[in-house]
């Protein structure tokens, strides 16, 4: 093909390219106003953007003049200034390095105000701590359901699992808590939590312990609590040890009776703090 | 009419004598040299449809209860920014096909950060006199990372609650500082309810600035020092072979420019991404399982799955599990990377002045080392889905961890040893080919009509 018909040729496909393009600016002008699907919206746009594109390119590739320009690398600046440079620095910094009292009050003038600057930096946040060392877990508090149901000691089967609030508080994310009821018989709690579980009824707190996910799902073959972020299991029959996944804490138990009533209350708050750990939590 | 322009330019603001050079600049024609463009593009197209969600966007935390058209949803409690957000979805026109953009310009973004970067590293274009624009363009990586992260959780649904849970907790992991860098930049213990709001700020205002600042800055400083270019014909370390500015680089890279935006059109228009209305509104007891974050940030996710269950103590102080993994490693991950410049200088001891790229087989230890980081990396991320891959492949999870445990050690070491053996060899090979051949000389016609020798390709 000699050279003026392919450019024609070339010409045309541009040509073509950009009146596709317009048709697809319509397109998406009238799907605008007559209300599409997405599908109709991103073709539209894609083929004025891209009947665009072929046709620009077209252009920049052949239907203009190729050049190959050499651009030379000049040094931009010679010793001389470079050593000018050097002094001037220099001797402007010499200048106010001479005083020499003055030029160190300077110094921590400016040390003292920033650091007073950083005051402004508290407003930011509140005080994290003693919201990392409770819940809204009281002494009596009674459990209840995300729908803000009170649990009665008939209300949950064997293997049963839901998660409860302090009443009150439903939604409170530092206060969820897993509350199981087992097989009667198979929980066998350590001494100083042998009232915390009464009729089969245990409850840890559902914040998991390596980087604060809710602990939801229940393997009741094994008795084992899942995290779903990271695989973290926690044994429900253990003081909910990790036995696997990169959590390294149990999950706070928190202590539970049943009132005469029959409703279940919580003893106290959780005795440790819940969820992931943090370099105040102590040792 | 042009002549006019130019003038009356040039009387105010003395233009006229750089744009006599600017029009004729030298851009080198190599493909690899359109990454960074493509990285450009797409942030144009993260500005023009993010100024399009900021005014429909609710950035508040205020619950209502959704009356909206998405059926499945009707009655439920939500944010604001949940609300606005299912609104853009559904009720505005083009408002989910833009949204849908957005975030498909956002997954492109980085990764054509990391494809030039890349590049900048397998060819060593970093070296004298370019580290100033290597750790510029790797904080670029850094910020687009974060406003990846905001912004993909502005919408207060599941999936990105949870991950916003987990980015608090590796927060409160760090030493000393943990609880208050949580708290200042949350509002408060996690979730506070000023949350979206913060995010919102720094996602609309103060991730972009700092990206355009450093934007201009990168560019400005690619401008000054000149493009490098591989060896070849003509090309030396004293100048910069190519097509000129005006017109056939800016009409191919505009080129270039509206092609990305065609694509992320089509993306957007065609592949679902982030429904957040399957995933739900965020609620701190509930979790969106599998949770898959977006791409970029599965390595760290997969850090913290990989990370040995192991708390240190100091003092009387905890130092969680979630340290080592989500602090320390993505730290040291990207402070080699800082200083990898620097580091290979005192390695090479070279600090000559190099504007002629390296191919990759030339230094093979280089070269490996950027495979090595790029397996280590590889399998971090991988890991980071390993629960679905557990369940596809019907494999227990705990040792699919140990697997990858074991990979993320071995595999950088293997694929160190492996790239430098075949660089070398291909080196060689290379060397060979090019002694076999008849030794010419080459001359190169200087554009004001002198000779110059050619400059031998460099195989030292
Ligand atoms: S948050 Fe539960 S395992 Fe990571």
């Amino acid at each position: 093909m000699n050279a003026p018909s392919r450019f024609s040729w070339l010409q045309r496909i541009a040509a073509l390219a950009l009146l596709v393009s317009m048709l697809g600016s319509v397109g998406f002008a009238v799907g605008y106003a007559t209300g599409v699907s997405a599908q109709f919206q991103g073709l539209a746009l894609a083929i004025a953007l891209g009947g665009l594109a072929v046709a620009v390119v077209i252009w920049g590739k052949f239907l203009v003049r190729q050049e190959r320009v050499i651009d030379l690398r000049e040094p931009t600046s010679s010793s001389w200034e470079r050593n000018d440079a050097t002094h001037a620095l220099e001797a402007g910094t010499e200048q106010i390095g001479r005083r020499h009292l003055l030029s160190r009050l300077l110094g921590s003038a400016f040390a003292v105000f920033g650091i007073a600057a950083l005051f402004t930096i508290r407003s930011l946040g509140q005080n994290p701590y003693p919201q990392l060392f409770r819940t809204k877990w009281t002494p009596g508090a009674r459990l209840v359901r995300e729908n803000g149901q009170p649990i009665h000691r008939e209300d949950l089967v064997a293997d049963e699992i839901v998660t409860v609030f302090p009443e009150g508080f439903v939604g409170a994310a530092d206060s969820q808590t897993v509350l199981l009821r087992l097989a009667p018989g198979i929980l066998q709690p350590a001494s100083d939590r042998a009232d915390w579980s009464p009729s089969d009824y245990v409850a840890y707190s559902k914040v998991c312990t390596h980087a604060g996910c809710p602990v939801g799902l229940y393997r009741s073959a094994e008795h084992q609590l899942l995290c779903p972020c990271h695989q973290s299991m926690f044994d429900v029959l253990d003081r909910a040890k990790p036995i696997a996944g990169p959590a390294t804490r149990p999950l706070p138990q928190l202590p539970l009776r049943i009132a005469a009533d029959g409703y279940l209350r919580a003893q106290s708050d959780f005795h440790e703090p819940i969820g992931p750990g943090f370099w105040e939590r102590g040792a | 009419m042009i002549r006019r322009f130019v003038l009356w330019l040039d009387d105010r603001l003395e233009t006229a004598s750089f744009a006599s050079h600017a029009m004729r600049k030298a851009f080198p024609d190599h493909w690899s040299f359109m990454l960074g463009e493509i990285s450009l593009y797409s942030f144009i197209a993260l500005l023009a449809t993010g100024i399009f969600l900021g005014f429909l966007f609710d950035a508040s935390d205020a619950h209502l209860t959704y009356h909206g058209s998405y059926a499945p949803l009707v009655g439920a409690n939500v944010s604001s920014a949940y609300d606005s957000t299912m609104r853009i979805s559904f009720e505005t026109q083009a408002g989910l096909v833009i949204r849908q953009m957005h975030h498909w310009s956002a997954l492109l973004f980085v990764a054509a950060i990391v494809t030039h970067m890349a590049r900048i590293f397998f060819t060593g274009a970093f070296r004298n006199p370019r580290e100033i624009n290597w750790i510029v363009g790797l904080t670029l990586l850094l910020l687009a990372l974060g406003a990846g992260l905001t912004g993909y959780s502005l919408p207060d649904d599941l999936l990105s609650g949870t991950g916003l849970r987990i980015t608090a907790s590796v927060a409160m992991a760090i030493p000393v500082i943990g609880t208050w860098l949580e708290s200042l930049f949350f509002g408060g213990p996690f979730p506070a309810p000023q949350m979206v709001e913060r995010l919102f700020f720094t996602h609309v205002l103060l991730l972009p600035a700092l990206i355009i600042g450093l934007i201009s800055l990168h560019m400005a400083i690619l401008w000054r020092q000149k493009h490098t270019q591989f060896p070849g014909s003509g090309r030396t370390e004293l100048n910069v072979v190519g097509s000129p500015l005006w017109p056939n680089y800016a009409l191919k890279s505009l080129g270039l420019g509206l092609a990305i935006f065609a694509v992320l059109a089509i993306l957007g228009g065609f592949f679902q991404i982030n429904p957040i209305w399957d995933y739900g509104p965020y609620s701190p007891s509930e979790v969106a399982s599998p949770s898959q974050p977006d791409w970029y940030v599965g390595w760290l996710e997969g850090a913290l799955r990989l990370g040995p269950p192991i708390e240190f103590h100091l003092f009387g102080h905890t130092i969680p599990a979630s340290f080592v993994p989500g602090v320390l490693f993505p730290l040291l991950a990207f402070g080699v990377l800082y200083l990898w410049p620097f580091i290979e200088r005192s390695i090479t001891k070279d600090d000559r002045v190099h504007n002629l790229l390296d191919h990759p087989i030339e230094v093979p230890w280089r070269t490996a080392s950027g495979v090595a980081i790029f397996a280590l990396f590889l399998i971090v991320t991988l890991a980071g889905s390993d629960d679905v891959q557990a369940r596809v492949i019907h494999v227990a999870i705990e040792r699919l961890i140990v697997v990858y445990r074991v990979l993320g050690i071995a595999l950088p070491i293997v694929a160190w040893l492996v790239t430098f053996q075949l660089c070398r060899e291909l080196r060689a090979r290379a060397i060979q080919r090019e002694v076999g051949e008849p030794s010419v000389v080459e001359f190169i016609r200087s554009p004001n009509g002198g000779f110059e020798e050619k400059q031998p390709t460099d195989t030292a």
